[in-house]
């Protein structure tokens, strides 16, 4: 029989810490598959994020670092300006790149560093107990939104994907959803993009947002934690493309 | 049986996510758990296709799929991907 599915070498064979049905370990199989894909393993260098996936680096079998929370593409920048032949990706939780980071990832942009981002949205601050986050959706349930997030109290949900997409410095940023098996092969296509961009040398950041899903701070099971992705989440955040520039020519003055 | 999947029952966290997707429901609860103490995802692998749905989805990676070999799958994901949004109300 011909093996149709199997676990990439670049995801170590270990237990993950996560909760069941959470969507970071789904994202880490797309990315270790990426990287296998591509065949840059050997010059890849992940930050991991502080949030759930701080432990990233004890399953992607490429050289990581941890830096301080929401700080990743600020030493992205240092790490690709010093080692432009090395593929830099940061892996930012939404407490880490739409809260605390935010400044570091739009100046990151807006200067056009050639990094790839992986941003994981889940609504919800996970590791610190489901705190209501800068993009926890209108009326959501979380321990410091007990009757539902509203706008006149805590505002609205940060929707950085189109902030970032503004920017020129932004040449790649597509927004997907681990919401069911067709998504998230359509979410593969455009991690697999992303990093094409970046090895191409294209000139400006690449993101690729995940819609993913928290069914413990959601306190929905796994099976309705992605349909909640489909039905509520993607009504604020629309999935699709929302900037591709990779044909866009280089400019040097 | 055009296909076939083992899952590793001692890391599978027993979320449910394959058997909401599998399109033949050969996916089952065991009633055995684990030494983590979960409720594995078991398959009789009876009509399994091979479609490898259940391999996508799964978070932990703990299934592999088989397929003999110039046995074209079902159409992969039509009726799971319906299934999944077809429980909404």
């Amino acid at each position: 029989m011909k093996t149709v599915f199997t676990r990439t070498p670049t995801l170590k064979d270990c237990l993950t810490h996560y909760c069941p049905g959470c969507g970071h370990s789904i994202a880490h199989r797309l990315i270790a598959e990426t990287i296998d894909e591509l065949d840059i393993r050997g010059r890849t260098i992940g930050i991991a994020p502080v949030g759930c996936a701080v432990l990233a680096y004890n399953y992607l079998d490429v050289d990581m670092i941890e830096v301080a929370h929401g700080r990743a593409p600020a030493v992205a920048t240092g790490m690709k300006r010093t080692n432009p032949d090395k593929i830099i990706f940061s892996y930012q939780g939404d407490g880490d790149l739409a809260a605390i980071g935010t400044g570091e990832i739009i100046h990151a942009a807006h200067r056009g560093e050639q990094i790839t981002v992986i941003f994981i949205n889940n609504a919800v601050f996970g590791m610190t107990g489901g705190q209501m986050a800068p993009t926890t959706v209108l009326g959501q349930t979380t321990a410091t939104t007990q009757q539902g997030r509203d706008a006149a109290n805590e505002g609205y949900p940060l929707q950085v994907s189109e902030l970032l997409a503004l920017l020129p410095g932004a040449i790649y940023v597509e927004r997907c959803a681990l919401s069911g098996p067709a998504q998230i092969q359509k979410a593969k296509k455009a991690i697999k993009h992303a990093f094409e961009l970046q090895i191409s040398g294209a000139q400006g950041l690449s993101l690729v947002e995940l819609l993913s899903t928290c069914p413990t701070y959601w306190r929905l099971s796994p099976v309705k934690a992605m349909e909640w992705i489909e039905n509520e989440m993607t009504k604020v955040f629309p999935l699709g493309k929302l900037k591709d520039e990779s044909q866009r020519p280089r400019i040097s003055v | 049986m055009a296909g076939k999947i083992i899952i590793n029952t001692e890391r599978c966290k027993g979320c449910g996510l394959c058997i909401a997707v599998c399109p033949k429901g050969s996916i089952i609860i065991s009633k055995k758990s684990n030494k983590s103490g979960y409720f594995p995802a078991e398959s009789s692998n009876a009509e399994c296709t091979g479609c490898a749905l259940c391999a996508i989805i799964c978070p932990e990676v703990v299934i592999e799929v088989f397929r003999e070999e110039d046995v074209p799958a079902d159409k992969p994901g039509k009726k799971s991907r319906k299934g999944l949004i077809k429980d909404k109300a």
